[in-house]
């Protein structure tokens, strides 16, 4: 099996883009990704795009073929095509470019995720949002994202003593984040009062407990590590790419504040990398919620399971502590469409490890790890990476 | 070319309000929270026997009022609203008939959803410059609808007011006049239909904003002005936050905005909400003031007005007709219950 690098990285603005369309917002990810690596139109073997569900946010389907169109590459023929895991989409695209040239079949893939989630109401987009959801057990019930989500923050208070002042802690770490990132959708700093007195969503979730309905693209180039070199200094090395499924319905899980499909795919992505979780210096994961980011801080084996709520006082996860978790803001404050967003975490480990990161650059960081999830953890993706 | 402006104005708002705590507590929502969060502390609401036609009279007799014009010499009506009594048979002609304006009138009622009154001045200012009329009288007025349950229902108010646009005895001079306008969708009512729709977030960044704050700079390009150059500013008001925002985005302060910034007291008057802030202005202005205008009609267009208060203010007998204050303070609560009945929620065949 060949080693896979990343060459190169583009992403659009997050936020809420009126005045860009679906098409014009991957092409414009596509092209700064395709000119930060220096290869050209002819290079590219293959494309996978990650896209939660174009069809209902903005009536498009086909998007594997749609990409290239836009990207104007409809006359190279290039095979592309559409991964779909719900917010793990492109997490999902990203491991598939990744084994297409670890398994020697391509040289360069060019991997995106997109979403444009503004087109249609916030209720629509919730009713859209809740299909990655078990129709049948959850979601033909009522259960929205933001429930399900709260279900699993009420038993981790319970079981564990967490508060819904240190949920607030994440949201308050995030946004001071995202204020730093010139692509975030909330450029701003938010305080612990605000986060606690947001107005309810489900208890014990608030409005800053949620990551907000976004649009935007993201996308990276990927190369043979053999022939990375050709194309910049410093690509970056992707050693451990996974992925894990648990069951649709979180009423089917073995315990719900442990998300098992993360904790198999980090499992294995530590393996592969021979690494242990003390070795990441740096971590974007899935949090979609406050409390999503303090489970999965302790399935990725950061902490403790039931410590997770502690790790912002404890100084773990700010931007100063030991292992940084969301230096680009986090969906909380950088946003959140679905299908963009596992390759947008993989772009800000990318700068990071090549001191691209700005004002949020964490020094001499080496090996960042990205963590995608797919609805409330039927689907997981972990990726390694180390500077080169 | 000679001067047009304004020669008198009055205004009109119906006496009952409810508070936005009141309604949010019917849905089950936190009324604090809502009114802080849309600036609005309570709105106007309309009797039974109130609508956009005895507002629009009792706005135009206020203007009449306070000058002394021969009604006769009025030779247009334009009433801006979106709540027309009648979808066919115009609100104009009742409002010529009541004022004593009929015959000799040219009249056309006008809908560019909250900025048709400011699209009547436009067309009065024009028609007194062309000399074919030596009075207009222009009214943007609404009793606007909201359906129950949706976010409009905290702020869909009622009132309106009225300008006679001529060229002696100017109280306050039009020097310029522009407008912004595109096809945006934001906010609509298909014919037919109670409710209005509207696209929630849409109608705040591509819609208002975007139309407002390029037809603010097209204004102040054309008049070569900037907003310290103003006493006062007017900005469309569909709640208490988007003309504050617009207004520091320009570089407008707090000062120069409250004295037009109503909708925290009466809510969004629709068509006549820019225009009781210009009538509540010059309830106090003074000669030399000078006053910036941005309506803002959802689907969408702003139009935007630099305005200059003469000498002539002082002769003009403000105190015969009520003030905008006056009108805001002069006020009787109802509960939901009222409400429902008379925005005609109850019905029965």
């Amino acid at each position: 099996m060949r080693d896979v690098a990343v060459i190169g990285v583009g992403i659009t603005k997050f936020g809420e883009l009126w005045d860009k369309s679906f098409r014009q917002l991957i092409a414009e990810a596509g092209a700064k990704a395709i000119l930060d690596s220096g290869i050209e139109g002819k290079d590219i073997d293959e494309m996978y795009v990650g896209s939660m569900s174009s069809g209902r946010f903005v009536g498009q389907e086909h998007v594997g073929a749609l990409v290239a169109d836009a990207s104007g590459f409809s006359n190279l023929h290039i095979p592309s095509t559409r991964v779909e895991g719900a917010c793990a989409s492109s997490g999902m695209a990203v491991r598939q470019g990744y084994l297409s040239i670890a398994s020697g079949i391509n040289d360069i893939v060019v991997v995106g995720g997109m979403e444009k989630m503004n087109d249609v109401s916030g209720a629509s987009a919730t009713e859209t949002l809740a299909t990655a959801a078990d129709q049948e057990w959850e979601a033909f019930f009522g259960a929205t994202f933001p429930g399900l989500y709260a279900m699993i923050a009420t038993r981790h208070m319970h079981e564990y003593g967490t508060t819904k002042e240190q949920l607030a802690q994440v949201a308050v770490k995030n946004h001071a984040n995202g204020a730093l990132n010139p692509y975030a959708q909330y450029q701003r700093e938010i305080t612990l009062e605000q986060a606690i007195n947001a107005t309810p969503v489900a208890y014990p979730l608030g409005l800053l407990d949620c990551s907000p309905v976004t649009d935007g693209a993201a996308s990276i180039v990927l190369c043979a590590v053999e022939k990375a070199k050709k194309y910049r200094d410093n690509p970056v090395k992707i050693i451990g790419s996974s992925q894990g499924s648990d069951s649709l319905a979180l009423h089917g899980r073995r315990d719900i504040c442990t998300l098992d499909a993360t904790v198999h795919a980090a499992n294995m992505a530590y393996k592969q990398a021979n690494l242990k979780p003390k070795d990441i210096e740096i971590a974007e994961v899935h949090d979609c919620f406050t409390i999503a980011e303090i489970c999965a801080i302790e399935d990725l084996g950061f902490v403790k399971k039931g410590e997770g709520g502690k790790a912002i006082d404890n100084k773990i996860t700010p931007r100063d502590g030991s292992l940084p978790v969301n230096t680009s803001g986090g969906l909380k404050a950088k946003g959140h469409p679905v299908g963009a967003t596992g390759v947008a975490q993989i772009i800000e480990i990318v700068l990071q490890l090549q001191g691209r990161a700005e004002k949020r650059q964490i020094k001499n960081a080496r090996i960042g790890l990205a963590h995608n999830v797919g609805g409330s953890g039927a689907t997981s993706t972990v990726h390694i990476m180390e500077a080169m | 070319m000679e001067n047009v402006g304004i020669i008198s104005y009055g205004a009109n708002i119906p006496r009952w309000r409810i508070k936005v705590e009141d309604i949010a507590s019917i849905w089950g929502k936190d009324g604090k929270t809502i009114s802080n969060g849309l600036g609005i502390i309570e709105k106007s609401v309309p009797s039974r026997d109130q609508d956009t036609a005895t507002i629009s009279v009792e706005a135009a007799r206020a203007a009449l009022k306070r000058t002394d014009i021969n009604p006769q010499d009025i030779g247009a009506i334009y009433i801006g609203s979106e709540s027309h009594p009648y979808a066919v048979k115009p609100t104009g002609t009742i409002v010529g008939e009541a004022i004593g304006a009929t015959p000799d009138l040219m009249v056309a009622d006008y809908e560019f959803a909250c900025k048709a009154g400011t699209a009547a001045i436009q067309t009065c200012t024009a028609l007194v410059k062309a000399g074919m009329i030596k009075y207009g009288l222009a009214v943007g007025a609404d009793t606007s609808q909201a359906a129950p349950g949706d976010a409009l229902e905290y702020s869909a108010s009622a009132g309106g007011a009225a300008f006679i646009i001529g060229k002696d005895n100017i109280i306050a001079n039009i020097n310029n006049t522009c407008s912004f306008t595109t096809d945006t969708p934001d906010f609509w009512r298909r014919a037919e239909r109670k409710y209005p729709s509207h696209g929630g977030r849409f109608t705040g960044a591509p819609a208002y904003f975007k139309h407002v704050s390029n037809c603010a700079n097209n204004i102040m390009k054309m008049a070569g002005t900037k907003p310290e150059d103003y006493t006062y500013a007017i900005f469309h008001q569909p709640n208490g936050k988007f003309p504050v925002s617009v207004a520091k985005k320009l570089g407008f302060t707090y000062d120069q905005i409250k004295q037009g910034l109503l909708v925290p007291y009466i809510g969004n008057t629709y068509s006549g909400a820019s225009l009781l802030g210009l009538a509540s202005v010059l309830d106090v202005a003074k000669p030399g003031d000078r006053i910036f205008l941005t309506s803002y009609g959802s689907g969408a267009g702003s139009d935007g007005f630099d305005i200059t208060v003469t000498e002539k203010i002082k002769n003009l007998n403000r105190d015969r007709a009520p003030s905008v204050h006056q009108m805001i303070e002069d006020k009787e609560y109802i509960d939901y219950g009222m409400y429902t009945k008379i925005t005609e929620l109850l019905y029965w065949e």
